[in-house]
């Protein structure tokens, strides 16, 4: 996927205008957080096991080299392969190799933003190999052509009439007059399709949620069960996860379950969890006879240690962009790459660099609302400064900005200039409202007064008013 | 203990300086009936936020060190704004960490730095005065007085004394403005999406008036208010528990409002 971080602006702007997105972000936003509060005022203990899976995070980054070869022995223990990826395109020849290596024609993946990360599918696309996503989400965007908008639900700037529209022009096979305004005609309709597909398939990619050192398993979630389909039906199982995906034990596995879901959505669990370990047994009734793991790095390790460490806790469980006001107005899309919202805003530039995300770490009120419902308790606010820093120190920021801040931070620590240019400043906006409260626009204020009246100040500054009068 | 009156200096933070003197007079009044001694040192300017938050941490460290060289002679510092309290109470510490001559001064600051409402009610244990304001009013939480300070309840509690005001809590009483300091004037329209969320909240609880406590964001609430054409007041709480309402009209409110531009 092309990234457009630097149209950031222009981007937003359309996303403004587009109305179905902005009942579908109402939707979201009065939903999934509501939600995640009920969920974690049903669980006494939420607060302790966010506290306990940040701990466990911390832990495995500090010993990543370690659990991540424990992991891999165990794979090979139990028949499986590990394949290292320093950046997406090793991934993609990786993945590519195995696809044709089983003489694949067809591949169904279920939901992966690695997969994102790495735009799998066009290079799949691009040398012969089919792809089909089977998350339902995941399945409608493919069919439109369009990257996921939001972490767990790709789809969620869609309305359900759009996916109609969407179904009766890619799926001709079924009659032209068929009633598709239901939710359940539509999800049956997928499920004829992707029926054929998961049969049909070849090989079978997903992501996977937790890496298990000790078992050498993945752990996946679903809501739809999808990814059990995509893994045990082909010969071939391929699971792709960034490095910092892997946890110590079974039972740090579990602690982070019950934070992930809640998060997420407000389910107690997935409706899906499932423990996957190696290829099929000898006794096993079904399963691949071939299960590979592709661990990508993509950037990860430069920010190990970095002052963004903290930022490879998090397990993608979308808590901060539901509760984002910023991700509540624009919607995902206008990030302008996989990621979005406050995680994607602190992620993307380690990734694609500061210079082609300049406006992300920018574009946030500093809310603190992602920090406080993050399960993982990333300081995501302090790292959005961080980048803003970086920026500054870099100079990758306007000349006349910096001019505009050295300017008024001078006066700022010379409070008697600063008195006597803000008293003109106070004075002269004063006069120019005249008797009226507010003003409808100002010199050099064309962000502040574009969409809102000033309100005019009352004449003189706190500071001479109370020299007057007290001293 | 301190046994005679403690000392308070006020750090009226910018935007009051500049936009609304009454908050600062009110708040004053509000510390000294709480019983305290009240001084607003003239060496006062900003907390340094816009610097800090734009990445030039140079600046906000030598704006930080000149705030505490102000301020650190008084026994509290109080800022009628959760904000620019949290700037002074959890950032400066931070941002002086690792300056060997200032990191326990701005530390030592930190401790004694209190937004108004939850030192009147948390230190003082003051629990408001005589006022009265004849108003149905929702609060809007500012974020980081909240989330920083937590900061919920005291205004509350203050506001709960004041006769002839009925408080209606708004469900997205929490949600951000949009303000976000220059946020709001470097992406107007993101900005402007945002606080049309608060203000449709806010006129959904059908509140004739709503309060905070900090100016930034009641400023950008009232100014969107004023764009919509909304009748919905804004003021400062500190306004209101100070009885000091009637120096000065709402918030964008002037006595020839309604004449052409």
């Amino acid at each position: 996927m092309e990234a457009t971080t630097r149209q950031f602006t222009g981007n937003a702007r359309q996303a403004l205008k587009n109305d179905n997105l902005r009942a579908a972000l109402d939707k979201l936003s009065h939903g999934f957080p509501y939600k995640r509060l009920e969920a974690a005022a049903r669980l006494p203990e939420f607060e302790a096991l966010r506290d306990q899976s940040r701990d466990i995070k911390a832990h495995v980054l500090e010993n990543l080299d370690f659990y991540l070869q424990q992991f891999e022995s165990k794979v090979i223990e139990q028949g499986g392969q590990v394949h290292w990826a320093k950046d997406a395109a090793e991934a993609r020849d990786i993945i590519l190799a195995i696809c044709q290596e089983a003489g694949a024609e067809t591949v169904t993946k279920s939901k992966s933003m690695i997969g994102e990360e790495i735009a799998i599918n066009g290079h799949l696309e691009a040398n012969g190999v089919r792809p089909v996503e089977t998350d339902l989400g995941e399945y409608i965007i493919q069919l439109r052509k369009e990257p996921p908008s939001h972490l767990i639900a790709p789809a969620i700037h869609l309305s359900m009439d759009q996916v109609a529209d969407t179904f009766k022009d890619k799926h001709r096979e079924f009659a032209a007059d068929r009633p598709l305004d239901q939710p359940r005609e539509l999800l049956e309709e997928a499920r004829t399709m992707l029926r054929r597909e998961f049969l049909a398939a070849d090989v079978g990619l997903t992501g996977a949620n937790l890496l298990i050192a000790e078992t050498g398993s993945i752990a996946l979630v679903t809501n739809e069960g999808n990814a059990d389909l995509t893994l045990t039906l082909p010969n071939t199982h391929i699971a792709i996860a960034s490095i910092e995906k892997a946890v110590p034990t079974l039972e740090d596995a579990t602690t982070i379950l019950r934070v992930l879901a809640r998060s997420a959505t407000g389910q107690e669990l997935s409706v899906y969890t499932t423990f996957v370990s190696g290829p099929k047994r000898p006794d096993d009734m079904d399963g691949p006879e071939n299960f590979h793991v592709v661990l990508l790095d993509n950037g990860r390790t430069q920010m190990l240690g970095s002052e963004f460490h903290d930022m490879l806790r998090c397990i993608r469980c979308g808590a901060c962009l539901n509760s984002c006001p910023v991700y509540g107005a624009i919607g995902g899309h206008a990030y302008g790459w996989v990621y979005s919202g406050p995680m994607g805003s602190v992620l993307m530039p380690g990734i694609l660099g500061l210079e082609q995300t300049g406006d992300l770490p920018n574009a946030s009120t500093l809310c603190g609302t992602c920090e406080s419902v993050c399960p993982m308790r990333i300081p995501l606010p302090a790292m959005l400064r961080r980048w803003r820093e970086q920026q500054h120190a870099r100079r990758l920021t306007s000349t006349k900005s910096r001019m505009m801040l050295k300017l008024w931070a001078m006066l700022a620590r010379r409070p008697g200039l600063y008195r006597a240019v803000m008293g003109l400043g106070v004075g002269f906006m004063r006069a120019l409202a005249g008797g009226r409260g507010s003003l409808k626009s100002l010199p050099f204020a064309g962000g502040w007064t574009a969409v809102r009246d000033l309100p005019a100040p009352e004449g003189k500054t706190f500071t001479a008013l109370w020299k007057e009068r007290r001293k | 203990m301190i046994q005679q009156a403690p000392h308070v200096g006020l750090f009226a933070t910018c935007l009051v300086d500049l936009m609304r003197p009454t908050v600062g007079f009110a708040a004053a009044k509000l510390l000294e009936d709480a019983g305290c001694r009240v001084d607003v040192p003239m060496d006062q300017t900003c907390c340094g936020q816009p610097a800090y938050n734009s990445g030039d941490t140079g600046e906000a460290r030598a704006i930080a060190k000149h705030v505490i060289a102000a301020f650190e002679g008084f026994d509290y510092v109080v800022a009628p704004s959760g904000s620019c309290a949290g700037t002074l109470r959890v950032h400066y510490p931070q941002l002086l960490k690792d300056d060997a001559a200032w990191a326990a001064r701005a530390e030592a600051l930190a401790q004694k730095t209190h937004e108004l409402f939850s030192f009147l009610t948390d230190v003082l244990n003051w629990m408001g005065g005589e006022a009265r304001y004849d108003a149905t009013a929702t609060y809007h939480d500012s974020c980081s007085g909240l989330r920083e300070l937590g900061i919920k309840q005291q205004p509350r509690t203050l506001l709960a004394g004041v006769e002839g005001l009925e408080l209606k809590e708004s469900r997205e009483a929490e949600a951000c403005c949009g303000f976000g300091g220059l946020f709001c004037v470097k992406y107007p329209d993101i900005s402007e999406r945002i606080v049309d969320v608060k203000t449709a909240d806010l006129e959904a609880t059908g509140a004739d008036t709503l309060l905070g406590g900090d100016l930034g964001c009641l400023m950008n609430i009232a100014g969107r208010l004023k764009r919509q054409g909304s009748a919905v007041k804004v003021r400062h709480a500190a306004e209101v528990l100070a009885g000091m309402t009637g120096e000065v009209p709402p918030l964008g409110e002037g006595k020839n409002d309604g004449a052409e531009d």
